[in-house]
């Protein structure tokens, strides 16, 4: 086999791939914005998709701020800078581990749940008998999930951030020694509210990737148990690897000038 | 006197290199029941599936009731859509909902202006269409998954028939479950179509079934319609073809890819 051409064919896979899933999104915006609206699947799929995701991304956050807070501690010791700690660990939290670790948390759990379980109705054929009964797949399954998932992880981010801060302070008072009052003071006086709306904004687009990669990919799931398996795989992957792209993106279109 | 109800012309669909549906023809009357009949892969539930819209066929023309209905969008696809109810071969009911809200699902959420019904109202006609299918009503309260696969069938064939549609596919009705069954579903579908007055289109391979709900057979091969007629002519089609197909025979001009399929 000519090494090229099998370059050349998954470059233009990727490039195909890339193509059906801008299309699939469109699609989803345009049926998804527009009436009529499934209220009921919109409330159970924020229960779902946010509610749901709470501990997780609580103790993810819990835990890296603790971490982050052990880590800036001892490496700015190193040149008497341990007053930063309690800020670094503000900023770190608010604007990047906060949003890309509960992104890559919920990809793992909903962006898979979402995938099985519209990969299992497009083999049983529930998405064709939607269809049959003139309700459009689209706004009934898409839609909910998109919307839940847009607006569930900056709040699910916004209470991780807390907690992360939390977190830091705890391992910062409890074992480092710092005095509380003067911990509170210096996260509050550094912390400015583009650092937390900046990981708002990460965690919104995240949000969307994970709903539009675990619909999408369960859409497309083909040849029973092991297309949605396959599908499932898929989403999280693809969903992983574009939060962290989109991070990168964002970051520097946020801070960056 | 009857009108021609459902017409495809010349419809092709490949799937990559798979030319699926080769200049496809048929023609429904308004009332009358088809059964098309056709081994596995000759292409019956992509015939379906063009009619409906959900695949778009690469040339031809599909019109329902005269009107064309390929690329219908929005609000035009939803009115041609809350005409056609479906049974499909594994039921695809909804497993996170119950029986009566399988049923009432296109009465509630359905697109049909002005039909959405509030929910009591749209439970009373699920429980009468399950009445109608021969099941009890504490059944409505049940989850798919707790059903056999014959309850499971009956429900799929109540929840077609819940918004009294015009016309009704049936995808399979008998595959998958034993004669006696397959018997007692036949038998409703003939009732329920007869009492709606609905066309429908039936794809099978099972012939007791065909014979049964037949008014009309077609036999479908390799992408296209090689034999029409009405049903009690099937037996003296004199069609090589349909006589491999209603006997069963290994050996005749149908070849089976064993080792491709």
């Amino acid at each position: 086999m000519n090494p090229l051409a099998s370059i050349g064919q998954m470059a233009l896979g990727v490039m195909a791939e890339t193509g059906r899933i801008a299309l699939f999104a469109r699609d989803a915006l345009l049926q998804g914005l527009t009436p009529r609206y499934y209220l009921s699947q919109i409330a159970l799929q924020f229960f779902r998709i946010g509610y749901t995701s709470l501990p997780v991304v609580a103790l993810t956050a819990f835990f890296t701020g603790g971490a982050l807070a052990l880590q800036i501690y001892l490496g700015s010791s190193r040149f008497n800078a341990e007053s930063l700690v309690a800020s670094i660990v503000a900023l770190g939290i608010t604007r990047e581990l906060g949003p890309v670790l509960a992104g890559l948390m919920v990809s793992g759990r909903v962006g898979a749940a979402i995938a099985a379980e519209l990969g299992t109705m497009r083999v049983t054929e529930q998405i064709d008998a939607l269809v049959t009964l003139s309700t459009n797949p689209q706004k009934y399954l898409v839609g909910p999930r998109l919307l839940a998932a847009v607006i569930s992880l900056p709040l699910l981010v916004a209470i991780g951030d807390t907690i992360g801060i939390m977190g830091g302070y705890i391992v910062g008072t409890r074992s480092l020694g710092f005095n509380e009052y003067a911990y509170i003071k210096n996260t509050a006086d550094f912390l400015e509210m583009s650092d937390v709306t900046s990981g708002l904004i990460k965690a919104a687009v995240f949000g969307f990737i994970i709903a539009l990669m675990g619909c999408y990919h369960g859409f497309h799931s083909k040849g029973g148990a092991q297309g949605v398996g396959r599908a499932t795989t898929n989403a999280v992957v693809s969903s992983a690897i574009l939060i962290l792209a989109a991070n990168f993106l964002l970051t520097s279109l946020l801070f960056g000038d | 006197m009857m009108q021609d109800h459902i017409v495809l012309k010349d419809v092709h669909k490949s799937f990559g290199p798979k030319h699926v549906l080769r200049g496809l023809s048929v023609t429904v009357k308004k009332g009358r029941s088809l059964v098309v009949i056709g081994g596995s892969g000759t292409g019956k539930s992509v015939m379906l599936k063009c009619i409906l819209g959900i695949i778009r066929p690469d040339s031809g023309e599909i019109s329902v009731g005269g009107e064309n209905c390929i690329g219908l969008r929005g609000r035009e696809r939803d009115a041609f859509l809350s005409r056609f109810g479906m049974l499909f071969q594994g039921a695809a009911l909804f497993d996170s909902l119950s029986v009566w809200e399988n049923i009432a699902f296109g009465l509630t959420h359905g697109n049909k202006m002005g039909r959405a019904l509030p929910r009591a109202k749209a439970k009373d006609i699920a429980m009468e269409k399950l009445a109608q299918v021969g099941l009890t009503p504490d059944v409505g309260a049940l989850y798919p998954a707790e059903l056999s696969g014959g309850m499971q069938k009956r429900v799929g064939l109540a929840r077609a028939i819940a918004a009294d549609p015009e016309i009704i596919f049936f995808d399979e009705p008998t595959t998958g479950l034993d004669p006696i069954m397959a018997d007692v579903i036949n038998n409703l579908i003939v009732d329920c179509v007869k009492r709606l007055g609905a066309t429908t289109i039936s794809i099978t391979h099972d012939m007791a079934s065909a014979r049964k709900i037949a008014d009309d057979i077609a036999m479908i091969h390799k992408g296209q319609i090689i034999w029409q007629g009405e049903a009690n002519k099937v037996n003296t089609s004199g069609n090589a073809y349909v006589d491999q197909f209603i006997h069963g025979r290994a050996e005749g001009p149908i070849q089976m890819d064993v080792l491709k399929a």
